[in-house]
């Protein structure tokens, strides 16, 4: 977000009339950051390497440990995942079962690679419209590619608020398996079923079964 | 397992699954704690590490300014001569040209006595006057200026290539040097270029917008057009040019950031 504390060039204008201004004064002083495009830019273009690899790390890991299966959405996660949305929010008793994520889970982790890769190639074309002229123009042009770019690091904002919320909702022992990678369960299979579903991981199931 | 709890004195009681529990938890959360210690402490590392010294670039944190400089290398090998900016049709070009800073061009100064100064490596200073520029081939371009701010405007501008302001001039030995430099009369304002950018077919001595001489804050009479960098390399009224195999100073570059700025 460094490199959009430069100016006001981030704003939502529409017939001359400006209605959103993403950063308004009021935001610089607060946050005491007035004008660190420079140091902005910097962090930047050290940081994308270091996302990049590690979206490449990441993406090869899922491939080789098959852990994609877990994460890829099948044909009924669409349909699923408004169930288990709806079951988030208190208005449906049951959640659909699930494996390792749930529906809702399986599209958020895909989306959040394909937002990555978004983010990589349209990074690309504006950073070097010129020699990589072929992906601005896939990327609808150098403006066009910019309110993208924009737009998905929005989208990681509104993904990182949901998810830490999620993770708090749904308590110690599911944060406990994320860090350990596995998880206890003291009762019956059931469970599964119940509204414990926001579980994350659970590699191993280390239980009263051993 | 049974032979090592043999070897022991007092034999080990198998642990409990609790005990088994509660030994992975403690190895994962203690794993989990020191690299979340070594991310954040490499962070503030980063952020509150010292400044570069000041020279031809200053103003970076030492580490992200080197991050740069190997960036800048990784990204030169893909740069070449036949990747063009896009072009646009006259009709689109902005007529409210937009315009960010005087700096460097604001000086009072009798445009009759502007000449172009050349200096080349050899020592050697050459003078040239804007007719004897306005006489050579001229090359109109229309594409889009883009600043390191965000904004970018579809501009028209109209000069000669500084290619062949280096054929016409018999300045072509000059360009086996690294770099360019250019200055404003008043040396208020510079600019370094690395020599592959400068020589791009694209890279002007501009001397028209809008088909009209170029007006007084734009860079009255000659500026520098250079579409492959950042609107900061795009020198407004041009005073002198170096080459040179040293990184020349550069206005921005001391400011914190980046020397190379290329698109």
């Amino acid at each position: 977000m460094l490199i959009y504390w430069a100016n006001d060039e981030y704003k939502i204008t529409i017939f001359g009339h400006t209605f959103v201004r993403f950063f308004p004064d009021w935001y610089y002083n607060l946050l005491h950051i007035p004008q660190r495009l420079a140091e902005g830019m910097a962090w930047h273009f050290l940081f994308m390497w270091f996302f990049t690899l590690n979206g490449i790390f990441y993406i090869l890991y899922t491939l080789i440990s098959g852990e994609w299966r877990e994460l890829v959405p099948q044909k009924k996660s669409f349909k699923e995942a408004f169930l288990v949305l709806l079951h988030d929010l208190h208005i449906r008793k049951m959640a659909p079962p699930q494996n390792k994520y749930n529906a809702a889970q399986r599209i958020a982790y895909t989306a959040i690679i394909i937002m990555g890769i978004g983010s990589v190639v349209t990074g690309l074309a504006i950073y070097k419209p010129v020699q990589f002229y072929y992906l601005t123009w896939i990327c609808g042009g150098y403006h066009f590619a910019r309110i993208i770019h924009f737009a998905l690091t929005l989208g990681y904002l509104f993904f990182f608020v949901i998810h830490i919320v999620q993770v708090i909702l749904a308590g110690w022992n599911n944060f406990r398996s994320v860090i350990s990678g596995f998880e206890v369960i003291n009762e019956q299979p059931k469970m599964v079923t119940q509204p414990v579903v926001e579980i994350k991981d659970e590699d191993e199931k280390a239980g009263p079964k051993e | 397992m049974k032979k090592l709890v043999q070897k022991n004195k007092k034999p080990k009681k198998e642990l409990t699954i609790d005990q088994k529990i509660n030994r992975r938890n403690f190895i994962s959360f203690t794993t989990f704690a020191v690299l979340g210690g070594v991310a954040f402490g490499g962070w503030r590392w980063l952020y509150k590490s010292p400044l570069e010294t000041p020279g031809i670039t200053a103003g970076t944190r030492a580490p992200l300014r080197r991050a740069l400089n190997k960036t800048e290398l990784a990204f030169r090998r893909i740069f070449s001569n036949n990747n063009l900016v896009k072009t646009y049709p006259k009709s689109m070009a902005a007529k409210n040209v937009r315009h960010n800073t005087d700096i460097g061009s604001d000086s009072k100064m009798d445009m009759t006595s502007w000449r172009l100064n050349v200096n080349k490596s050899t020592g050697e200073k050459l003078q040239f006057t804007i007719d004897q520029i306005k006489s050579l081939p001229k090359t109109e371009l229309v594409f889009s200026f883009k600043c390191v701010e965000g904004w970018d405007q579809i501009q028209y501008w109209g000069g000669v290539k500084f290619i062949d302001f280096i054929n016409h001039f018999g300045l072509q030995d000059q360009t086996q040097l690294g770099y360019v430099g250019m200055e404003t009369p008043d040396k208020g304002y510079y600019v370094g270029l690395d020599m592959p950018s400068a020589i791009h077919p694209q890279t002007l001595l501009a001397y028209e917008l809008n088909a009209e001489p170029i007006p007084f804050k734009h860079g009255q009479p000659l500026r520098l057009i250079i579409p492959v960098k950042y609107g900061i390399k795009n020198l407004k009224r041009i005073g002198t040019i170096t080459f040179s195999n040293q990184r020349p100073r550069d206005y921005w570059a001391e400011e914190g950031y980046d020397y190379y700025s290329g698109l």
